[in-house]
């Protein structure tokens, strides 16, 4: 089974996200997702200033096998994003909850986020998956 | 690859498995007011004698011409070596083969065709084509519209000077989707655009379209264009004759920052001229852009044996992958146009392409030079011009003067007066590398003899 820290939120959508302290939202793919997707090529981060909506597709992650859309898990205007992935798309692969963030959004209702799964929650969806 | 009918017996065994009695019986769910009975305006079918009778009677009118028509099909030696090469049995095929592990042999040489289309429009990428300019220049506005994401307005600048054809089909590909394609007008003493007719301030406009030469055969000012586009934060789309990008300055150089996607006509490349087709289109960008361009690319590897190999790479663009997300649904190519292209090209060489495209030049400047000087012959535009240049006439209509060519056996330009009413009786006349000076003198000579005269000739 696939690592999902306790102290994440997730969707159904296999996104992390994880409550700043200044109350923005960092976001990335979890282990599960970038352990189905394999080894990753490409990362096209969204533009800061962006905003969108919960669910909304805002970033593609590529890998050997496929191409797939990350949504955001709620609403809100990105206000910084993960150049680095430009150059090492690996990182996602490496250290998904880490270095492999893709962006960070401010949300547009605070409380939101807290609707989102818990971990437990969110190993049970990515169980049904197998 | 064989192809093998179905045999009476087989189509009855697959009937019987699944269940039906005919053929028929499969299409019952297709109500009878949808179905046609009959095809209105196709002949009964003839027998293969007949067919060859009838076909070799239609041949038989064709003619020899004299042919100065170009307008977007050019006419150019063809080294035989070219087609002899290409319809061998290993590259003669209806559809490209791309499975890395049976299709060495193609991916090989659509490998060289991109290398040389990339070397020659200076571009850091090529795909392996497209279906033809037309539509390439309608997928590099999807395209532009795609990369360029700072833009919002779905907006796209095209000059008047891009081949009408182009522009038609542009607009029927794009108009559906949300983008909208304002044209700019030329300057009608030079046949280019101004770069001082340009906006100061244009607002937010994803591309500029850049074609060069014109349709008119004149160059335009791409360095100053280009700069301004890149200024006001629009990609810069160059549409070009690969003839000419022998000699031309190439795209991947324009301004300071060289355009981000080149396409154009691939036809001068080894392809005859044929009742439109089949002919190529071509597509080259920059690097960065690369993910967001249509169609197949293939790309140089090695095995598990450490051996080079050629394979189709970024698939993950495709449609076949990202399904209703993909940057095209354009995910074929014209293979056989292209491997005739590779061929030319190779036998030419960089060189050879240059002198096609000078010579071409200088029959070009030696005809208009010949026919400016006939009574009732007008030069239109004053700029430097590659292969085409346009003509006025004081006394006739351009149809009657090229109906009357013709009966000289001389095609002797195409008609533009439909696509830019206020030049008046114009036309457009090209002289490649295939004209001999006699070509060009007989051509002189029928002109001042129809067009000097003041009275009309019907």
């Amino acid at each position: 089974m696939s690592n999902a820290p306790a102290n994440l939120k997730y969707t159904k959508s296999h996104e992390w996200v994880e409550k700043l302290e200044d109350g923005t939202l960092k976001v990335g793919i979890t282990d599960h997702a970038q352990d189905l997707l394999g080894d990753m090529v490409y990362v096209e981060v969204p533009e800061t200033g962006r905003n969108v909506k919960a669910g909304e597709e805002c970033a593609v992650v590529e890998s050997v096998k496929a191409a797939s859309d990350v949504y955001s898990p709620v609403a809100g205007e990105i206000v910084e994003v993960n150049e680095a992935l430009a150059d090492d798309p690996d990182t996602v692969n490496k250290d998904p909850y880490g270095e492999g963030w893709i962006f960070r959004l401010n949300p547009t209702d605070a409380e939101e986020w807290k609707k989102l799964l818990d971990a437990d929650a969110y190993a049970g969806v990515a169980a049904e998956e197998h | 690859m064989p192809f093998s009918p179905h045999t009476d017996n087989e189509i009855k065994s697959m009937l019987d498995t699944v269940g039906v009695k005919s053929i028929e019986e499969l299409f019952d769910e297709v109500p009878a007011a949808l179905r046609i009975t009959d095809l209105d305006g196709v002949p009964d079918a003839l027998s293969e004698m007949q067919v060859a009778r009838l076909m070799s009677e239609r041949a038989s009118e064709n003619k020899q011409s004299l042919c100065f028509i170009g307008a977007g099909a050019y006419e150019h030696h063809i080294p035989a070596a070219v087609w002899e090469i290409t319809t061998r049995g290993e590259f003669y095929s209806a559809y490209t083969p791309y499975q890395a592990e049976a299709s060495q042999g193609t991916l090989q040489l659509l490998y060289e065709y991109q290398t040389m289309m990339a070397a020659l429009m200076a571009m850091d990428v090529s795909n392996a084509s497209l279906y033809d300019g037309a539509s390439g220049l309608a997928e590099a506005v999807l395209m532009a519209i795609r990369a360029n994401r700072g833009s919002k307005s779905r907006r796209i600048l095209m000059p008047r000077t891009v081949h009408p054809h182009y522009r038609k089909v542009v607009q029927a590909i794009v108009k559906n989707q949300g983008i909208v394609i304002e044209e700019l007008d030329y300057e009608i003493t030079t046949g280019h655009i101004p770069p001082d007719s340009l906006p100061h301030t244009p607002g937010d406009i994803a591309a500029l379209i850049i074609p060069q030469p014109n349709f008119f055969g004149v160059l335009e000012d791409i360095d100053a264009l280009t700069d301004w586009a890149h200024g006001n934060n629009m990609l810069v789309i160059a549409v070009v004759n690969p003839t000419a990008a022998a000699l031309l300055k190439p795209p991947g150089q324009w301004g300071k920052g060289g355009a981000d996607i080149v396409c154009g006509e691939g036809q001068p490349l080894g392809i005859p001229l044929a009742s439109g087709g089949p002919y190529f289109g071509f597509m080259c960008c920059k690097k960065a852009l690369v993910r967001q361009m249509p169609g197949r690319i293939i790309g140089r590897t090695v095995d598990m044996d450490d051996k080079t190999g050629f394979t189709l790479t970024l698939q993950a663009r495709e449609q076949h992958i990202r399904r209703s997300r993909a940057t095209s649904n354009i995910c074929t190519n014209q293979g056989l146009m292209v491997t005739a292209a590779t061929i030319y090209m190779a036998l030419l060489g960089a060189e050879g392409l240059r002198r096609v495209a000078a010579v071409s030049h200088a029959n070009t400047a030696a005809l208009m030079a010949k026919l400016g000087a006939i009574k009732g012959v007008s030069r239109v535009f004053n700029r430097p011009y590659f292969h085409e240049g346009v003509v006025k006439l004081k006394h006739h209509s351009a149809y009657e003067v090229l109906s009357r060519l013709s009966e000289h056996n001389i095609l002797g330009g195409y008609d533009i007066k439909d696509d830019y009413p206020e030049l008046g009786e114009a036309m457009l006349i090209c002289a490649t590398e295939t004209k001999t000076a006699n070509d060009l003198d007989e051509y002189a000579r029928q002109l001042a003899q129809i067009a000097g005269q003041k009275t009309s000739v019907s």
